[in-house]
């Protein structure tokens, strides 16, 4: 019995329940169609998720979302619009929030990735976790590990003294404010509409960081 | 999307001159617009070639006392330096007023001037476009065309450049260094860096196959008033409509440049001289030439409004 987490036989049993063809299946792809038999460019990486090294063989066309995700089993990152508009796919490499989705996984070799997993733990929650639970700052869910990573980062980039659109003066280090919250939470979208409740849980977050 | 062959670049020339002799090759820095196009397979480079270990991620002054911007800043660190905030602010606001901060965290200043368009003709490979498949016409004339160009466009394309980075950069009269194949380096004002699109819409800049940017560097700092207005239709996480860039000195001279109603940057300088006679003999100048469409006509009155706006709040 082949281990169900294995990410081809995984792709594989969705293709067949897709009545996906023969010539897919001999080739899984973890970025997309391609031919069958054609040689495809893989390469070796190596980098670091949420404190625990990782080495892959990858798809040159496989992003950093779909090696989390198809690869690592990390299904916490989300893949929304797979094309940067959303957010859902957002993590923190290198200590900045990206969209997971818009770069490859061959371009962080080395480097140190931290998604919604490695933020806190169901017996653990980070404080940014707990109060979006606390705020109900969501409906469906779908947005919401996205949505965490990039408030977490927020906080971290405004105690930077990184302005924003809406900072007023941009030779004083900005405020915790819900205007700057708004502002720089503006690449996660929520189809469900939590908005008002997102900020007020970061809101929490900052003060008590402060 | 296609596949491809990928290599991490170690040395400048030698990354210029692998893209030269490579069919198919491009250039990878933040990858936030390559990918997109990548995908849906508007962009098919068969060998990508990762800057990012170049090191050109500095910000250094200039021995003329202007600042040499590595190609490979991130518009986060960009927006953020000091020196950037203080003495060329219009460039921070308007990169502040571009993308999403997530975005922005990997954008680079070289990768912000080569970004594609956004008319959603160009992206929908359904459709013709001359940009996108030269000779096939310009599904925008005659379409829905209500973000593109009302100056500067031409019977094969109509669209705009979306950067609002490049805008704060015309404003300045930044200059675009570069590294060639054959090793040899050259300097292209930012004025000449874009081009309008004429017949070949699909050439969109100065750059020579194979030519890599290195830095953008910003003459000595101007002083006057820094400010860039961005209409759009969302309040954040959105292209303009129209943009203004301009600084503004205490006699009222200055300089402006738009965003939102060209293939580059607009910006002409003797319409500057009315600066003193206010918006709208200014605006008259800049747009003299302007053939809007009945859908995108309402940009020339928001381009008037919106200078009166910043020329007020200069005036302070």
């Amino acid at each position: 019995m082949p281990n169900s987490r294995d990410p081809d036989v995984f792709r594989r049993d969705l293709l067949v329940s897709a009545a996906a063809s023969a010539a897919v299946m001999t080739a899984p792809s973890l970025a997309g169609a391609q031919q069958a038999g054609s040689a495809v460019p893989a390469m070796k990486v190596s980098f670091t998720v949420n404190g625990k090294t990782r080495d892959l063989q990858v798809d040159t066309r496989t992003t950093l979302l779909d090696a989390l995700r198809e690869s690592l089993h990390l299904v916490g990152t989300k893949k929304g619009c797979d094309h940067g508009q959303c957010g859902a796919c957002t993590v923190i490499v290198d200590g900045r929030r990206i969209n997971s989705c818009l770069t490859l996984a061959v371009m962080h070799q080395g480097g140190s990735i931290t998604t919604v997993e490695g933020l806190g733990t169901p017996d653990k929650l980070h404080p940014m976790q707990a109060a979006f639970v606390k705020h109900d700052g969501y409906q469906c869910g779908y947005c919401t590990p996205g949505q965490i990573c990039s408030a977490v980062a927020v906080l971290g980039e405004i105690e930077a003294g990184i302005p924003s659109h809406v900072s007023t003066d941009l030779n004083v280090k900005p405020q915790a404010t819900a205007a700057e919250f708004r502002e720089r939470m503006s690449g996660n979208i929520c189809r469900c509409g939590a908005y008002s409740n997102i900020v007020e849980a970061i809101t929490e977050v900052a003060g008590r960081k402060a | 999307m296609k596949s491809f062959t990928y290599e991490r670049a170690r040395q400048p020339a030698e990354a210029a001159a692998a893209a030269a002799r490579t069919q198919g090759a491009k250039f990878i820095a933040g990858g936030t617009n390559l990918l997109d196009l990548m995908k849906l397979e508007i962009e098919t480079p068969t060998h990508l070639i990762d800057v990012n270990g170049l090191a050109f991620d500095k910000i250094e002054p200039t021995p003329d006392g202007g600042l040499r911007i590595g190609a490979l800043v991130r518009n986060t660190d960009l927006a953020a330096d000091a020196r950037v905030r203080r003495d060329y602010a219009v460039l921070s606001r308007a990169l502040l007023a571009g993308a999403s901060g997530q975005l922005r965290n990997k954008a680079t200043t070289a990768g912000n001037l080569l970004q594609r368009t956004r008319c959603p003709y160009f992206y929908d490979t359904n459709q013709p476009c001359n940009k996108r498949q030269p000779g096939s016409g310009c599904s925008a004339i005659g379409g829905i065309n209500r973000q593109q160009a009302v100056v500067g466009a031409s019977d094969a394309c109509i669209a705009t450049h979306p950067s609002d980075m490049a805008v704060a950069m015309r404003a300045l009269d930044a200059t675009v260094e570069t590294v060639r194949p054959d090793g040899g380096a050259r300097q292209i004002p930012i004025a000449e860096f874009h081009r309008l699109p004429g017949d070949t819409p699909n050439v969109e800049t100065a750059l020579d196959p194979g030519e890599l940017i290195t830095a953008v560097t910003l003459p000595p700092p101007l002083g006057g008033k820094h400010l860039y207005y961005k209409v759009r239709d969302r309040a954040s996480y959105a292209f303009a409509l129209i943009s203004v860039g301009a600084i503004v000195q205490p006699d009222g001279s200055g300089r402006v440049a738009l965003g939102g109603v060209a293939s580059k940057p607009w910006r002409i300088e003797a319409a500057e001289a009315e600066l003193p006679r206010g918006a709208e003999a200014v605006t008259a100048k800049l747009l003299a030439d302007a053939k809007p469409t009945s859908q995108n006509d309402f940009k020339l009155p928001l381009v008037k409004r919106t200078l009166a706006a910043v020329l007020a709040e200069a005036r302070g």
